[in-house]
C-alpha cells in the first residue's frame, strides 16, 4: 500500500505539469480555436531563456521573471501577430500546420544556439526527502505539486471571477456578441496567449530540473499534454488538469505494476478509450456542429 | 564562339579535378560518423571533439607518414539506419578509416557497409557481440563488454549478496545485463531485481521503486548518460542510501554535471578517466579543457586515442591503404612512451578487442576520484 501511494504521489506531481501544458492547449482552444502543436516547444524555449539569464549571473527567481516577460513577448504577442493573425483567416489547418513547423524551427534553432547536449538545470525545491508513514515524498514533488496547482486555481479563478477573465470568456464562446458588448476582442485574445506563455514558462522551471534542458525535452510533454487535454475534454480548462493528473498517475502504475516499457503508451490507451467511449472528453462538453 | 569557350570551360574543369584528385592523394581522408543529435548527442560530441582534436595535433606536427588528415563529420541521429547510409556514403568517399558511431545499436548495423568495403572502423560501442562476428575490420576504442565487466563482476562479488540491475533497452544495455549475468551466475551475488528501462526516459521513480521493493543490498546501474542522471536524481530523491555500481559511463563527467550532488558515493569500473594517475592524461584533460572549454568524459579520451591508434597502425604499416592498416592493426602492441597519444598502452587482439589498465573511482564531492587501478586482463 506505500508502494501505491509513493507512486500515486510522485504521479501526481508529473501530472500537475502535463496540467499546465494541458491547460495551454485548453485556453487557446476555447479563445481562438487553434491547437498549438508547438506547446511542448514553448515548454523548452523557457527553459533555456532562464538558462542564458543564470549564465549571464542572475538568481533562478531573478531569471523566472526576466523569462516570464520574455515569453510573453516572444510566444504570447509575437506568436499571435506572426503567425496567428495572418493566418486566422484560413481557418484552423492552416495554423495547425504552422505550429507544427514552427514546433520543427524552435528546435532546431535551439539546437543550433545552444548545442545539442543536455544542460543541467538547478531544481527550485530543495532535495529534502520526507518520510510520513514510510511513504518517501520529495520537497521537489510536494513543491511541484503546489505550485502547479495554485497555478492552475488562479488561472480557473481569473478566468471565473474577475471582469477581464468573463470577458476573455465571453470571446471565447461568442466573438461577434462580445464585440457587440463592447469588449475588446483583440485585446481579449492576447491576454490568453499571454497566459498560456506564462503557464508555459512556469511549466519550463518546474519541468526541467527532471528532464534535463535539452532541444527535443518539449516533444514528449506536448504530446502528454495534448493526450491529457483530450482526455479531460479540450473545451473545458478543469478537464485539462484532471486530464493531466490521470495520465501522470496512471503512467507511474503502469510502470510499476505492469511494465515501465509500456509507460508511455498509458496515456495513448487512456486517449483512446476516452475517444471511444466519451469523445467530449471526460468533462467536456458537447458542442453541436454549426453548419 | 561559344563552342570554344564550353570547351574551355570543360578544359578548365577538367584540370581543376585533377588538382582535386592530387590533393586529395596527398591527405589521408577520414569520416566522423557520429550521434549528434537524439539520446547519443552527449557521447558523440564528445567523440567527435577527441578525434577532432588529435587531428588537430596530429596535422600541426606534420601528419602521418607526411600527410595531413582531412576530415568530414556527420550526424547519425542515433539512428542505426542513418548511420549504415552514412558509412555507405564515406566507403564511397574514399575514406582510409571511419571512426564512430559510438552507440552499439548503431555500429551493430552499420559496420557491415565498413566491412564490404573494406575500412577500418573504429566505434566507441562497448556491446560485447560487436567483435563477436568476425569482423576485421572493425576495431574498439574501449573495453568491450567482454573485457570490462570480468573486472566489474569481481568487485561486486565482493560488495553485495542480492542485486537489483536497471539496465537501458538497447543493444548496449541488453549486451551488459546478459554478460553480467552470466558472470554473476554461480557466484555469492544474486540478481533479485531485473529492470528494463527506455532510452531517453526521463521518469525513473517506477524503477527506482522496484529496486527498493526487492531489498537488494546494491543497484547496478546500466543505462546511458542522460538517462544515469535522472536515474541518480530519482534515487536521491526517493532516500536510496545503499551502494550504485556502475561501468564506465555512470560516473562520466556529463553525468556528474547533469545529476549535481546525486552522483556522490556512485561506484564505477572505467576504463578510461581524465582524472586517471598518468601524466599523459592529465596533458590530455588541459588540451581537451583548453579546445573546448569542458571537462572530456570516456567518450572524448576514446576519439582522441582512436586517432592515435591509428596513425601508430599507419606507421606500422608504413604505406596508406585500408587493407594493410587494419592488418597492422591485429595484435598490435602500442607503447604510450612511444606514442604518447595513447595515453596507456594498448594491445589489439585479432577480433579487434582492446586490452589495457583500466580504473575503479567513486564521485566525491562532485569530482570523480580514482579509488583503486585494476592491471590488464592479460596480465593476470
Amino acid at each position: 500500500m506505500t508502494d501505491f501511494l509513493q507512486l500515486f504521489f510522485s504521479g501526481l506531481a508529473t501530472g500537475s505539469i502535463y496540467a499546465l501544458a494541458a491547460l495551454g492547449f485548453t485556453l487557446l482552444w476555447q479563445a481562438s480555436g487553434t491547437i498549438n502543436f508547438a506547446q511542448g516547444e514553448f515548454v523548452m524555449l523557457p527553459a533555456f531563456m532562464m538558462i542564458g539569464c543564470l549564465t549571464a549571473g542572475m538568481p533562478l527567481l531573478v531569471s523566472f521573471c526576466v523569462s516570464c516577460i520574455l515569453s510573453v513577448v516572444v510566444l504570447g504577442w509575437l506568436f499571435k501577430r506572426g503567425l496567428v493573425d495572418p493566418l486566422f483567416k484560413y481557418g484552423m489547418m492552416p495554423i495547425v500546420v504552422a505550429t507544427i513547423g514552427l514546433s520543427i524551427a524552435m528546435r532546431n534553432g535551439v539546437r543550433a544556439g545552444f548545442s545539442a547536449e543536455p544542460q543541467p538545470f538547478p531544481n527550485l525545491f530543495p532535495d529534502a526527502v520526507y518520510n510520513v508513514a514510510g511513504v518517501v515524498v520529495s520537497g521537489t514533488d510536494v513543491g511541484t505539486f503546489v505550485f502547479a496547482m495554485a497555478l492552475v486555481l488562479v488561472t480557473q479563478a481569473f478566468l471565473a471571477k474577475t471582469v477581464t477573465g468573463r470577458a476573455m470568456q465571453a470571446v471565447a464562446q461568442n466573438t461577434e456578441s462580445a464585440s457587440v458588448l463592447g469588449i475588446n476582442v483583440p485585446r481579449m485574445i492576447f491576454y490568453t496567449f499571454a497566459i498560456n506563455a506564462l503557464l508555459a514558462a512556469a511549466a519550463a522551471i518546474l519541468v526541467t530540473p527532471t528532464y534535463l534542458a535539452k532541444f527535443d525535452m518539449g516533444a514528449s510533454l506536448g504530446n502528454k499534454a495534448f493526450f491529457a487535454a483530450i482526455i479531460g475534454g479540450f473545451n473545458n480548462s478543469r478537464g485539462a488538469l484532471l486530464g493531466g493528473l490521470i495520465v501522470g498517475v496512471c503512467e507511474n502504475l503502469a510502470a510499476a505494476y505492469i511494465s515501465p516499457a509500456y509507460k508511455d503508451a498509458v496515456a495513448l490507451i487512456i486517449f483512446m478509450v476516452v475517444i471511444l467511449f466519451k469523445p467530449q472528453g471526460l468533462l467536456g462538453k458537447k458542442v453541436e456542429r454549426k453548419v | 564562339m561559344n563552342k570554344r569557350s564550353t570547351l574551355k570551360v570543360v578544359a578548365a574543369a577538367t584540370v581543376l579535378a585533377f588538382v582535386g584528385l592530387a590533393q586529395a592523394q596527398q591527405t589521408i581522408k577520414i569520416t566522423n560518423i557520429v550521434e549528434l543529435s537524439g539520446p547519443g548527442t552527449t557521447a558523440g560530441t564528445l567523440f567527435k571533439n577527441g578525434v577532432e582534436l588529435a587531428i588537430k595535433e596530429i596535422n600541426e606536427a606534420g601528419g602521418i607518414l607526411g600527410k595531413k588528415i582531412e576530415s568530414t563529420t556527420v550526424d547519425t541521429q542515433t539512428n542505426p539506419g542513418v548511420a549504415k547510409g552514412l558509412t555507405q556514403k564515406a566507403v564511397d568517399d574514399g575514406v582510409l578509416a571511419i571512426f564512430g558511431p559510438v552507440y552499439s545499436g548503431s555500429i551493430m548495423v552499420s559496420m557491415a557497409e565498413s566491412k564490404r568495403g573494406e575500412v577500418p572502423n573504429f566505434t566507441g560501442g562497448e556491446a560485447a557481440a560487436i567483435t563477436q562476428q568476425g569482423n576485421p575490420y572493425v576495431f574498439r576504442t574501449a573495453f568491450g563488454q567482454s573485457t570490462s565487466f570480468p573486472k566489474l563482476a569481481k568487485y561486486i562479488n565482493t560488495k553485495s549478496k542480492s542485486l537489483a540491475v536497471i539496465y537501458v533497452n538497447n543493444d548496449f544495455g541488453k549486451g551488459g545485463r546478459d554478460t553480467l549475468t552470466k558472470l554473476l551466475a554461480g557466484g555469492p551475488t544474486q540478481i533479485v531485481a531485473d529492470i528494463s528501462t527506455d532510452a531517453g526516459q526521463v521518469d525513473f521513480s517506477a524503477a527506482v521503486l522496484k529496486a527498493k521493493q526487492s531489498n537488494a543490498d546494491a543497484i547496478f546501474a546500466y543505462t546511458n548518460e542522460e538517462e544515469s542522471a535522472r536515474l541518480l536524481r530519482e534515487l536521491k530523491k526517493q532516500g536510496w542510501t545503499k551502494p550504485v555500481i556502475g561501468e564506465t559511463t555512470l560516473t562520466g563527467q556529463k553525468v556528474i554535471e547533469l545529476a549535481g550532488d546525486a552522483a556522490n558515493g556512485a561506484v564505477a569500473h572505467v576504463g578510461l578517466t581524465v582524472d586517471a594517475p598518468i601524466p599523459e592524461m592529465l596533458k590530455f584533460k588541459a588540451k581537451y579543457y583548453q579546445a573546448y572549454g569542458s571537462i572530456s568524459d570516456h567518450n572524448g579520451i576514446k576519439g582522441y586515442t582512436g586517432v592515435y591508434i591509428l596513425k601508430a597502425a599507419i606507421e606500422k604499416a608504413g604505406k596508406i591503404d585500408r587493407k594493410a592498416v587494419a592488418q597492422a592493426l591485429h595484435g598490435i602492441n602500442i607503447s604510450a612512451k612511444k606514442n604518447p597519444g595513447v595515453i596507456m598502452d594498448v594491445s589489439f587482439d585479432a577480433n579487434g578487442d582492446l586490452d589495457r589498465e583500466s580504473f575503479l573511482v567513486e564521485v566525491k564531492n562532485g569530482r570523480q576520484v580514482v579509488v583503486a587501478t585494476l592491471p590488464a586482463l592479460s596480465k593476470k
